[in-house]
């Protein structure tokens, strides 16, 4: 049975806060130690993205035996983009033998989005099977049914975007969730949420399921930022009062801040935690976290 | 320029309007350079791609395609699919490392004998301007 | 069909510049319907090789033909007298016919003019869109006709992934996203309750190429069986 700290946190009832580290381009790891230092018995779990938006960079199974090494409790997130099916079970048993306790199973931005669009996207398994297979890895099988000298014993999480914006994409996700928890996952971190009243007719829609979800919360440095997430990012939606509040404000900083920990009040009772991503402000994580009073 | 140099210029010109309005030209006794060789067809629409590119070949130092104006094609598009060879003409043209310019579109009216004499003499003027189509000098039959 | 896509002109120009002949053959079928090698193109891209050929003080001696296929060796019978007067052959077939002419025609060298692009339809002439990548294991049954391998950018069969936006692909506001279209398909069917099942994950192996297919009633007998009887 799975028994990571992030695991323990939920059974403990209390509000769940995870973050998120993002590995830079390069073997500098100077960064993110002290990004852990600063992070350390602040927050439940710390994500480790992998390859994000298709920029090659640091791999999240490195990042997350360094997190272990640094007393955190990392996410290893696991993208369907570059690895084939025996890689990926290959890098699960890795990570397992690198004492790594959490995994998170996504499909992966396309590589056009990256610094090597030429690469060829491998896309073997996508982010439902990949459940499937961590499953089975934890249950001393590989994808094959052939037996394996030593199991995983993984705790698994996967994504939800609740902001999808047409009907047919909304209960598609939802769908997706059902299909994710059947598949094993044990708990969810969703899309960035800019709105508790939409936010909270998800949760209706899926409280039945009886996973724990974490709200997505990205705290706004700009309205050019706020702006080019409307353009470009699926499901996240930033209300004009948002947008015009930090286009006005003098100090962003505290302003976004602000902003981010009065979402998160709102947000708090209606989900088991929440996921900041604090992209460029990992550092500022504790003041929203103290802002929010979590 | 080459005073030997007397531009060819070739002009497709549909039966209903173009031509008509060459006819007209004629009657009203319009003068206009006479170096085009110009040939009748009963719509644009029947020029092919392949006729533009075999005109330059042939050694045409400017080629115009002359049709109704448009909403008024006899043969209701002809012209507009005459239009859209124009330009995949002019595009293989500028691959090939021949001025585009020395192709164009002309639509024309069956009274317009004016715009017939003006098309006429801007695309004569034009030959001259550009000088002899360079496969003529790279072929040795100008010098 | 097969849909393929011209070169750039220069580039089919690197490739045949230092040739004293030349043979232009095109293929009839699927390229032909795309327009992009049939007979139509092989006389455009014949006078775009003579005048550049001579504009450069050279003269290649360009032909030009046209088969119905490249991909089937009986229709090669046609020219083979023919194309042996020449240095090579440009052939502007798909992938599949230009080797074939290679192999056929041994040793003549032929030299691709096309770039193959995919399978696909013709949504209007002069848009041609891929349906089909040919995975040797067809479920369409299941998705109301639209193809998760084809459509979706990340072929996923337990789709969408979180980058769908407005209907459309992460990869484009040009490219619809698949799982969006068969929802919408499925419904107009009556049968979202497809989207229930739990996909399994793709058999990649019948993909391994080169591939064969092969169905014995229709090889012919050898012929020494045949006058046994």
């Amino acid at each position: 049975m799975p028994n990571s700290k992030l695991k323990q946190a939920f059974e403990s009832g209390k509000f769940v806060v995870t973050a998120e580290a993002g590995p830079l381009k390069g073997t500098d790891i100077t960064e993110l130690e002290e990004i852990a230092k600063i992070l350390k018995d602040k927050v439940d779990a710390v994500n480790v993205t992998d390859q994000q938006s298709s920029v090659m960079r640091l791999g999240s199974l490195a990042v997350s035996h360094l997190l272990c090494g640094w007393g955190i409790d990392p996410i290893y997130q696991v993208t369907c983009r570059d690895r084939n099916r025996i890689g990926l079970q290959s890098d699960l048993l890795s990570a397992a033998v690198l004492g790594i306790q959490n995994v998170m199973s996504l499909t992966g931005d396309l590589p056009a989005a990256g610094d090597h669009p030429q690469a060829k996207p491998v896309y073997d398994l996508d982010s439902v099977s990949l459940l499937s297979v961590i499953q089975a890895l934890n249950e001393g099988k590989d994808m094959m049914g052939n037996e394996l000298k030593g199991k995983t014993d993984f705790f698994a999480g996967a994504v939800v975007n609740p902001g999808a914006d047409t009907e047919a994409s909304y209960e598609l996700q939802i769908l997706k969730m059902e299909k994710k928890i059947a598949a094993g996952a044990k708990f969810f971190q969703t899309q960035a949420i800019y709105d508790a009243i939409l936010f909270e007719k998800f949760m209706k829609r899926v409280e039945q399921y009886k996973v724990p979800v974490l709200a997505g919360v990205i705290p706004l440095k700009s309205a050019g930022m706020a702006r080019f997430m409307n353009k470009n990012v699926a499901g996240v939606s930033v209300p004009q009062s948002m947008i015009d509040k930090i286009s006005k404000a003098e100090d962003k900083t505290s302003t976004g801040i602000e902003m981010c920990a009065d979402l998160i009040k709102q947000l708090k009772g209606l989900c088991r935690g929440v996921h900041i991503m604090a992209i460029g402000w990992e550092k500022k994580v504790p003041q929203i976290i103290e802002a929010a009073g979590i | 320029m080459d005073n030997h140099y007397e531009p060819k210029v070739v002009a497709f010109c549909c039966h209903y309007c173009a031509y008509s309005a060459a006819d007209l030209a004629g009657s009203m006794r319009l003068e206009y350079a006479p170096n085009v060789r110009i040939v009748r067809i009963m719509c644009t629409g029947k020029v092919d791609t392949l006729h533009l590119l075999k005109a330059f070949e042939d050694g045409a130092d400017t080629v115009y395609v002359a049709g109704c104006e448009e909403g008024s094609c006899h043969f209701q598009e002809g012209n507009l699919h005459a239009k859209m060879k124009v330009i995949q003409a002019k595009m293989l043209l500028k691959e090939v490392g021949l001025e585009p310019e020395r192709l164009e579109m002309y639509n024309i009216s069956a009274s317009n004998s004016v715009l017939f004499a003006r098309a006429a003499d801007e695309m004569t003027e034009l030959a001259r301007k550009l000088g002899p189509n360079p496969l003529k000098k790279a072929r040795g039959e100008v010098k | 069909m097969i849909v393929g896509e011209r070169k750039p002109f220069e580039q089919i120009w690197e490739s045949v510049k230092d040739l004293k002949s030349l043979l232009v053959l095109g293929c009839g079928t699927c390229v032909a319907v795309c327009q992009a090698g049939g007979e139509k193109e092989v006389g455009l891209l014949a006078s775009e090789l003579r005048m550049k050929s001579q504009l450069g003080g050279k003269n290649i001696k360009i032909g030009e033909a046209t088969i119905e296929r490249q991909c089937d060796r009986e229709f090669f019978d046609k020219i083979k007298e023919q194309a042996v007067e020449f240095d090579a052959i440009l052939s502007m077939a798909c992938g599949a016919g230009v080797q074939y002419c290679s192999e056929i025609l041994e040793p003549m060298r032929s030299i691709p003019a096309l770039d193959t692009r995919f399978i696909g339809v013709t949504e209007v002439e002069g848009n041609w869109a891929e349906r089909c990548r040919a995975c040797g294991n067809c479920v369409l049954a299941d998705y109301g006709g639209i193809c998760p391998m084809t459509i979706c950018a990340k072929s996923l069969v337990n789709g969408p992934c979180g980058g769908s936006k407005n209907g459309k692909c992460e990869a484009g506001q040009d490219k619809d996203c698949a799982w969006v279209l068969i929802y919408n398909r499925l419904k107009k069917q009556n049968r979202l309750a497809d989207l229930n099942k739990v996909m399994t994950v793709k058999d990649y192996s019948k993909q391994t190429h080169p591939g064969r297919y092969i169905n014995e009633v229709y090889l012919k007998p050898k012929m020494e069986e045949k006058s046994a009887q």
